[in-house]
């Protein structure tokens, strides 16, 4: 069992199987429709990008909504003005963000702990408000960055794909539009994604970088009196977490090429830190956890409405019916944001390691029972059996 | 050309399906497959199903909230009259209606609803959700422009239908005007076309206008519209200044007007946001400043009686122009006001009537059209002609899908006769006096089939 | 001439919003040490008990509005109104001001129940986790007023008798186009007192004189056998009561809504680091610089050279501080200072 998740290659076979199967697994949970698993996906991968920067380094930027932001223009940009195959506008999206979080993170990361998350914090309230504002001709501000049927397309037309006369035409990857088999195969292909980007996440996780990275978190003053020079491998960190940032973005794009600026706001970074700490900050899986947890939150509970309530409490009587979709009742629907938020305090509170603690503690929890439990197990059968047989003997 | 498309695309898909190493999850996506290419099938058909599914999708937080409720109660009535409960409505007046009072073609009519939070992103989320996995059929809401756009452009792409509510931004049914998207209610061009000769006459030709505009597609259109229709009086523009949606405190943007030299302040700005700049223009003395030995005027394009309930006082006297306002005395309006107010104790918003409007519409092309497949209901609705809906006989015109009708220029009313009545008409401005060319917007509608 | 001195008292009016709620956020951090999120949801919860307050006292009567003949309609009347006739509208006008006799007991309470509760058992914890476990119960206490109060903003207007402007020009003896809202005049003032009361509360009374020392090195006061713990507890309920007041007297500038403490909660933190981390001076005056800053980069004229300028200013500023000088216009050496 151990040396089994030991391997990484184990690990990712795992991995991919739950991704994967997730439209079979996710049904009865009433989650299974392509844009919610394209959120996970998405939201995932964003969450597993944020995690080599705060799991690793402790770090916590308030700003990488920033670069998702940047991601998503960028891509929209690449539609309107080379192609259609989202291939390239994936590329660029991750490749200007990386650029954004270069010039960001190296004036951020001169400043470490609250100074520095406030930092973040501006830059990214900074890119927000001129999005919104000034920067109207590229982003079209409030409204939304979309693309037009008549928009240039030049590498399309250089090839001779041409889309004049049909509307606003489709993403595609190499021929294969996102939204077919039902918007399935944007979720796929968000999905396999998500993989290599998880992958990409393990190998830092476990390469001598991450380890140094670990290192900075758990004594920076050390590192830096050992002669270590800590500041570039911040920045890498900072700027792979980023530029994880921006391929989400532009797979947000290229699965729904539509770009706002409320996706740079700073609410939107503290979304990326709850999903972290509440999956588990610095552990593999946790952050990906935590994404999935709160997409689910928001776009299941948030629709759930008391009628729905009374059919799950049903099977009670009818006045404890009643009391349970009372008490429940503010936490679901447009209460949903309250559920999140007691859920978060109490992670932050009793496990900061998030959910992955959880699942650690009540494994060796079980674990301990589990070695006990040939003894116990016959305690209870010679505890029944004198029962039984007192009970004979009484009748 | 279209077809091929399809057929290749999906060959693609059997091909990749069959090779590739998720085959074994493939069934459950092949099993929708299946139904999406059938003969005249499409997404969400609701085949041997007793019900059929709307989609309402309106602000329930944000600046534009207020309207947002009133939308949905709107909305909820107009399903109440569909499926025969109380009593009818507009479905009495609406000429000609084909509506029985069943639901629609014989179905029930069921609705999930929505909240945009008057964003982009959140609302084009919640349309997925009530397109892909509540089956709606149909979505309609609104009130705000950027919005309305980007799920607009989000049902073009999902080939459902969408029935703008409210959303004043010429672009709508211009620029960004979509095969599946529909609008009755009027818009910023046909705001300046009605209030400039009234503007003319109550203030004259030599003005100064400053205009404070909501910093999105509604308030920019709003302003170029004000600033076109103003300038051929003769009035100058000194300043045109954007402000963000929501920033609640505008009195940083208010207070370079004072010494500005302008003589009218012209507000771009709707619902929470006007209530709030209004209320600290005039709190800043603007109505009681004199400049260049005129009265200083504000003026409001974009009227709704919600919003003068927010401003209280501070609206009197102001002028703006309106879809619709409950204090109409026509047949149909009568028969509205009485059915929403008798259900919620208040009188219907022009936001609450352009949705209720718009689901009927909605409904009874598909009882025209004998089916609800999008190409031929969208079909029947071009063009479409009616009257007895509030603002006369109206026409969706057929190039850009927008309702022409009569328009209301309005005044905050100085002497209410009830606590509703705070809107005065001062103009019926008919429906020629409004039109324009459809090559003026530009835009292009796209496909029927998608 | 005028529009700079307008602008000016307009980035005050500002600044003073600002600078109360820096006040308590830097209280709290310099004394206590914590970094909190939810400093911004007191600010909110203080306007919110301007909003019950005023609906409590405003309860009403329902009844039939014969003006409207198409459907039944009814008006409300506040039983106040119905009782005591014009002394009785004369109070629900004045809600706004009395709320305050109300919000200070209750931000006091709510300030000893958070420390207690919660903000205690992170003394020890790290910044990170403190803004974390902070953010959490933002969340929480701002859904919780959403659940009650709906998501719209509610409008608490001033008293009708300053709702509207002042000629403060012709008062001065300036040009009578300086007019300026009475409402915004009376919170600059208002502001004014509570930062005046709060220094020499620290300034003058021996609890101050222990505050200040324990700011200065909590562990020597310690050691001096002084429960510096309680005395903390204290200063935390003065912190909350600082932003309720702020909140409260904010309430006609800015309908409250559920959401308005985390848009403020921000640009706080902002003034707080501009200011000096721990610095009650550097907030303050941090809190008005930034204020009239802001109110100036809103104009015509630096607009067309800057455009967007309005919008980011405020940031700038924290950006460019935090990168040449750290520890703030006024904050001590030392403090986070790497």
């Amino acid at each position: 069992m151990k040396n089994l998740f030991k391997s990484n290659m184990s690990i990712m076979l795992v991995f991919s199987a739950i991704v994967l199967t997730a439209p079979i697994w996710l049904t009865p949970l009433g989650a299974n429709y392509p844009d919610l698993l394209q959120k996970f996906a998405i939201f995932g991968l964003f969450a597993v990008g944020y995690n080599i920067l705060f799991g690793l380094t402790g770090y916590l930027s308030f700003g990488h909504a920033a670069f998702l932001g940047v991601g998503s223009y960028t891509a929209v940009w690449s539609l309107k003005l080379l192609s259609m195959n989202v291939f390239l506008g994936i590329i660029l999206g991750t490749i200007m963000s990386g650029i954004f979080a270069l010039a960001i993170g190296y004036l951020s990361l001169r400043r470490s702990g609250i100074y520095f998350s406030i930092l973040t914090l501006a830059f990214a309230q900074m890119a927000y408000s001129l999005a919104y504002s000034v920067l109207t001709p590229i982003t079209n501000g409030e409204t939304g960055l979309q693309i037009a049927a008549n928009d240039p397309r030049y590498l399309d037309s250089l090839v001779g794909i041409s889309q004049q006369g049909q509307g606003i035409p489709s993403t595609n990857f190499f021929g294969v539009l996102l939204k077919s088999w039902d918007g399935y195969f944007g979720f796929y292909f968000a999905a396999v994604i998500l993989i290599l980007g998880f992958y990409l996440s393990l190998r830092v996780f476990r390469s001598p970088f991450g380890l140094k990275l670990r290192a900075i978190k758990s004594n920076q003053t050390r590192m830096t009196y050992t002669g270590f020079n800590t500041r570039p491998y911040l920045l890498s960190a900072f700027v792979i977490s980023g530029m994880y940032a921006g391929l989400a973005g532009s797979l947000m794009v290229a699965i729904d090429p539509l770009a706002g600026a409320e996706r740079m706001q700073w609410t939107a970074s503290g979304e990326v830190v709850l999903m972290t700490i509440l999956g588990g900050v610095g552990t593999l899986i946790g952050p990906m956890l935590g994404a999935v947890v709160i997409k689910y939150f928001e776009n299941i509970f948030s629709a759930l409405n008391n009628s729905e309530l009374h059919q799950v409490f049903n099977f009670l009587p009818s006045f404890l019916e009643e009391t349970m979709v009372f008490i429940v009742s503010p936490f679901v629907g447009s209460g949903w944001h309250l559920t999140l938020g007691a859920l978060f305090m109490l992670v932050v509170i009793f496990l900061p390691g998030g959910m992955m603690e959880g699942v650690t503690k009540i494994n060796s929890f079980l674990k301990r029972k589990f070695g006990k439990t040939d003894a116990e197990e016959s305690d209870v059968s010679i505890q029944q059996e004198v029962q039984a047989k007192a009970q004979q003997g009484g009748e | 050309m279209k077809k091929n498309d399809t057929n290749k695309s999906r060959r693609t898909f059997l091909k990749t399906a069959t090779a590739s190493s998720i085959a074994a999850t493939a069934p459950a996506s092949m099993f929708y497959i299946k139904d999406a290419f059938a003969a005249e099938d499409f997404r969400n058909n609701p085949k041997d199903s007793k019900t059929v599914t709307l989609g309402f999708n309106v602000p329930q937080s944000g600046a534009y909230a207020d309207e947002g409720a009133d939308e949905l109660r709107a909305f909820k009535l107009a399903v109440k009259h569909l499926n025969g409960e109380g009593d009818g409505g507009m479905m009495n007046t609406m000429k000609p209606s084909m509506l029985k009072g069943n639901g629609i073609l014989g179905k029930k009519v069921a609705y999930v609803t929505g909240d945009t939070q008057t964003k982009s992103d959140a609302a084009r989320a919640s349309a997925k959700r009530m397109i892909e996995k509540d089956g709606a059929l149909m979505i309609s809401g609104g009130s705000s422009s950027g919005v309305a756009i980007a799920v607009q452009g989000l049902c073009q792409e999902m080939g459902t239908i969408f029935m703008a509510g409210l959303t004043h931004s010429n672009d709508t049914t211009g620029k960004d005007k979509r095969r599946y998207g529909f609008r009755h209610f009027f818009n910023t061009e046909m705001s300046g076309a009605s209030l400039g000769p009234v503007l003319e006459k109550e203030y004259g030709n030599e003005r100064t206008a400053y205009h404070l505009t909501a910093d999105y597609t509604w308030g920019w259109s709003q302003q170029g519209s004000i600033k076109k229709y103003t300038e051929e009086l003769g009035w100058k523009t000194k300043a045109a200044v954007k402000t963000p949606v929501g920033a609640g405190d505008f009195s940083q943007f208010i207070t370079p007007v004072l010494n500005s030299g302008a003589d009218v302040l012209v507000l771009n700005h709707y619902g929470k946001d006007m209530v709030n700049s209004l209320t600290q223009a005039v709190q800043f003395g603007l109505r009681d400043k004199q400049v260049n030995g005129k009265d200083f005027q504000i003026v409001v394009p974009l009227f709704s009686r919600l919003m003068a309930q927010g401003a209280g006082d501070n609206i009197k006297g102001i002028l703006g122009s309106t879809n619709w306002n409950w204090s109409l005395k026509d047949a149909g309006s009568q028969a509205f006001v009485k059915s929403f107010g008798k259900e919620y104790g208040n009188p219907p918003s022009q936001a609450a009537h352009t949705c209720y409007v718009q689901t009927l519409l909605y409904a009874n092309a598909c009882e025209m059209a004998g089916t609800f497949y999008p190409p031929e209901v969208i079909k029947t609705l071009e063009g479409y002609k009616f009257d007895g809906m509030g603002n006369g006989a109206t026409e969706y015109r057929a190039e850009d899908h927008q309702c022409f009708k009569d328009v209301l220029v309005v005044r905050g009313n100085e002497k209410p006769s009830s606590q509703f009545d705070l809107l005065e008409v001062v103009q019926e401005v008919p429906r020629a006096q409004v039109e324009y060319d459809a090559s003026l917007l530009g835009g292009e509608l796209g496909p029927y089939k998608v | 001439m005028d529009a700079i001195l307008i602008q000016i008292l307009n980035g005050l009016d500002k600044g003073a919003a600002y600078a109360l709620i820096a006040l308590g956020l830097t209280l709290a951090f310099g004394t206590l040490g914590i970094v909190n999120f939810a400093h911004g949801a007191l600010f909110m919860l203080g306007a919110f008990c301007a909003v019950t307050f005023s609906k409590v006292i405003s309860f009403s009567k329902q009844i039939k509005d014969e003006s409207v003949t198409i459907f039944d309609a009814y008006k409300e009347i506040p039983y106040l109104e119905i009782w005591w006739g014009d002394f009785g509208a004369l109070i629900v006008d004045f809600a706004v001001p009395l709320s305050i006799i109300v919000a200070i007991p209750v931000m006091i309470l709510v300030g000893i129940i958070m420390e207690r509760g919660l903000i205690k058992h992170f003394y020890k914890r790290t910044h990170a986790e403190q803004i974390l476990v902070t953010f959490g119960l933002a969340i929480v206490i701002q859904e919780i007023i959403k659940h009650f109060f709906g998501a719209n903003p509610i409008p608490t207007p001033a008293p009708d008798i300053v709702s509207g402007s002042a000629a403060v020009g012709a008062l001065v003896g300036l040009s009578e186009n300086l007019v300026y809202p009475w409402w915004r005049l009376i919170y600059i003032v208002f502001s004014g007192l509570i930062i005046f009361a709060v220094f020499a509360f620290l300034q003058f009374t021996t609890f101050g004189m222990v505050v200040r020392a324990g700011m200065a090195d909590r562990e020597t006061v310690g050691l001096l056998g002084i429960n510096i713990q309680k005395r903390f507890t204290i200063v935390f309920a003065i912190a909350a009561t600082v932003a309720g007041l702020a909140g409260v007297m904010y309430s006609p500038i800015l309908p409250p809504d559920y959401h308005m403490g985390m848009d403020f909660l921000v640009l706080s933190f902002v003034v707080v680091v501009v200011g000096g981390m721990g610095s009650l001076g550097g907030a303050v005056a941090a809190g008005f610089l930034l204020g009239v800053l802001q109110s100036f980069a809103s104009m015509n004229e630096v607009k067309s050279i800057l455009p967007g300028i309005d919008q980011i200013i405020i940031y700038l500023v924290a950006v460019v501080i935090l990168l040449v000088r750290p520890r703030g216009l006024m904050g001590r050496e030392g403090v986070f200072e790497d």
